[in-house]
């Protein structure tokens, strides 16, 4: 690009170089300067960026949320329950609703499974005639102790923990499970806390 | 009058910016009179396609609210009440399906041409950079129509972050803005389809169209004119200035012209078509959904059904790292010699068997025949010809073939799933006594019915199957028992 057209004033005489001048000087003070404020600003942000995979979130992963009277859950059948997450923010909207599958087994006895495929997380559906769990998506499907039956998910389903406290079905919830940090693993012992196979 | 106002004002203008005479010869800098065709029209398609994408994004931002509370409900104004909104909703949906298409046009029209070659690597990497960021924007635009597709989409995106080893649950957390799929998830989203990679898109197209004008537009490749590090840029020189056309118009006419054919197919498509939903709101407590992708990654909708589930992990993380690398790497160890595809049959085999695959997997990905037809039970009856003339056994066995759901997975007629095998002629497969083992206890990727079948259902039910062969074949027989008789 030619340069502008005002025609450049004669460079001023150059004065007798010192050996600390302060034109020395300004150039690493600068850089100083600019690396430490630069530090505090980015890392900051990287800590702010890094916030949600970080143990000290304010906010904990997991806790114990009702899935209401344990009466809706009759023996020896496999039910539908959704809960509000325990950590839902104000604009969540109707994400903040999840959905499980409970197996009442005995009065005292039950399995909590995450709706999620342990394939990849699609919605799992229960057909109580054939006593299976299919998956929409790729054809996942579990038997009715959530156990893998055929298709391409490498596990059983995901079970939550569960206490009976109250006449009241808790389970321990508020996280994605996945293979990563499937809930069963964050067991802290429900009463009835069952791991499946 | 006006004439000499415009040029005084342009003149006025141009003193100060001093941009006139660059961009003049940015404009009419000279192009191989052979690149002057109309193969060499999709990059600048693109281009278009991108600023329409901006255009229509900008607008969208205006009225979208990146909220989970409201996200749906902000999309329903836009198509029903915001004026024009469904249009431009529809604008900006069909412009990203067709700038997919253009990218990748674009990218095997510059494969086979060689023109990843020397010296224009580099424009190559930065290309498959920006393929990268339109896919990137192709995805994350489908979690901001924030509908169950997007919702399940994001679980199936979580899931595949959790088999990463070791850092798995630390990224399902990144990637979801916390524990679980939830407000800080669109938000996230949202930054990162509306300011993150746009503006990495500007950068990366801006270098991408400074190379392209430094180093020139690709001549047309002939059999035999090998690129040699020494002399390429003599020679090219010497095409472009012996027999050049200046960029502008010689060769922009032919990309105007289809740029504005571009244009017309998204409008007409958008105005025809509509925008792309959303379908149902993003409740996850609404298990009677079928979640499936957007139609350009159907492809790997079909493969996560397809992969043997014992590969899938390792294929689905290193897969994505090995492609990319070769992406990246081809033009630095293949940056000199032949450029013409009619050279090169390995480059052609590559495209044909990358867009034959692709191809394949979509189309299978469109029928899913992978999925359970969750209804197929309940809605789609036994056909007629199926149940003239049976005994009523074999009648109750039809009725326990439809209450088990093995309509789902199993097709009668042509209807129900695909998952299984048809069951038209399965008594000329398999035997009484195959069929009950089957049945009880699965295997082959189906599931065991013993717990849920009682020994008089288990009867019917394979009654019923025994029947299940053409009229002119005879059921399999077992052949050691044909020895003994």
């Amino acid at each position: 690009m030619p340069a502008p057209s005002p025609t450049p004033s004669p460079a001023p005489p150059t004065p007798p170089v010192r050996k600390f001048s302060r034109r020395k000087w300004l150039m690493p003070v600068g850089i100083a300067l600019n690396a430490v404020a630069g530090a505090l600003i980015a890392l900051p942000v990287v800590g702010y960026l890094l916030a949600p995979a970080s143990r000290k979130q304010r906010r904990e992963d997991l806790d114990w949320v009702s899935l209401g009277d344990l009466t809706q859950f009759p023996v020896g059948e496999t039910r539908l329950a959704t809960y509000r997450n325990p950590f839902v923010r104000p604009w969540d909207g109707d994400t903040g609703d999840i959905a499980c599958w409970v197996r009442r087994i005995a009065a005292d006895k039950l399995q909590v499974f995450a709706i999620n495929c342990a394939h990849l997380g699609c919605p799992v559906r229960w057909f109580p005639q054939s006593g299976l769990f299919m998956c929409p998506c790729h054809g996942g499907v579990y038997y009715e102790d959530g156990s893998r039956a055929s298709g391409p998910p490498p596990r059983g389903l995901f079970e939550y923990s569960y206490k009976l406290d109250g006449g009241r079905l808790w389970i321990k919830a508020g996280q994605m499970p996945t293979l990563a940090s499937p809930p069963s693993v964050a067991s802290t012992g429900g009463t009835q806390g069952c791991s499946c196979a | 009058m006006l004439m000499r106002l415009i040029r005084t004002l342009l003149g006025w203008f141009d003193q100060r910016l001093q941009l006139g005479k660059p961009m003049g010869e940015a404009m009419t800098h000279p192009v191989p009179r052979s690149s002057a065709s109309w193969a060499y029209v999709f990059g600048s398609a693109s281009l278009t396609l991108l600023m329409l994408q901006f255009a229509t994004g900008i607008c969208l931002a205006m009225v979208y609210v990146p909220s989970a509370d409201e996200a749906w409900n902000s999309l329903q104004v836009l198509n029903q009440q915001q004026t024009f909104g469904w249009y431009l909703r529809a604008l900006h949906g069909w412009g990203s399906n067709f700038m997919v298409a253009m990218v990748l046009v674009h990218m095997i029209q510059v494969f086979l041409f060689g023109a990843f070659k020397y010296p224009r690597e580099l424009t190559w990497i930065v290309g498959v950079f920006l393929l990268l960021m339109t896919l990137g924007m192709a995805f994350t635009g489908q979690v901001l129509r924030f509908d169950q597709d997007s919702y399940w989409g994001l679980g199936i995106g979580a899931s595949i972050m959790g088999r990463v080893p070791v850092f798995g649950a630390a990224l399902v957390k990144l990637m979801l803005g916390g524990p679980i799929i939830a407000g800080e998830t669109l938000s996230r989203f949202f930054a990162i389809h509306v300011f993150i990679v746009p503006g990495a898109l500007i950068g990366f197209v801006g270098l991408h169209l400074l190379m392209v004008l430094k180093l020139g537009v690709n001549e047309w490749p002939a059999p035999g004119r090998v690129v040699r590090r020494e002399t390429y840029l003599k020679e090219y020189h010497e095409l472009t200035h012996r027999d050049g056309v200046p960029f502008v118009p010689d060769a922009f006419r032919k990309d105007l012209v289809f740029s504005g054919l571009v244009l017309f197919a998204v409008a007409t498509c958008a105005a025809v078509f509509g925008p792309y939903g959303p379908n149902g709101a993003p409740d996850p407590t609404v298990v009677q959904t079928v979640p499936a992708p957007d139609f350009f990654f159907l492809w790997l909708y079909a493969a996560l059904a397809l992969l043997p589930p014992n590969m899938e992990t390792f294929l689905l993380l290193v897969g994505p790292v090995v492609g990319i690398g070769i992406l990246l790497a081809l033009p630095l160890v293949s940056g000199t010699g032949e450029k013409s595809w009619r050279r090169r049959p390995m480059a052609v085999l590559v495209v044909l068997l990358s867009v034959i695959s692709l191809t394949a997997l979509t189309k299978l990905g469109l029928h899913a025949p992978w999925s359970p037809i969750m209804n197929a039970w309940s809605s789609t009856p036994v056909p007629d010809e199926f149940l003239k003339g049976r005994s009523p056994l074999e009648l109750q066995g039809a009725v326990v073939l439809q209450a088990k759901q093995c309509r789902n997975c199993h097709a009668l007629g042509g209807l129900g799933g695909q998952r299984g095998p048809a069951l038209d002629s399965v008594a000329t497969r398999l035997t009484g006594d195959q069929l009950f083992r089957q049945v009880l206890q699965g295997g082959g990727n189906m599931p065991a019915y013993g717990k849920n079948l009682s020994p008089p259902e288990a009867t019917a039910l394979v009654a019923f199957l025994k029947t299940l062969h053409p009229k002119d074949e005879r059921p399999a027989v077992d052949a050691s028992l044909v020895g003994a008789r």
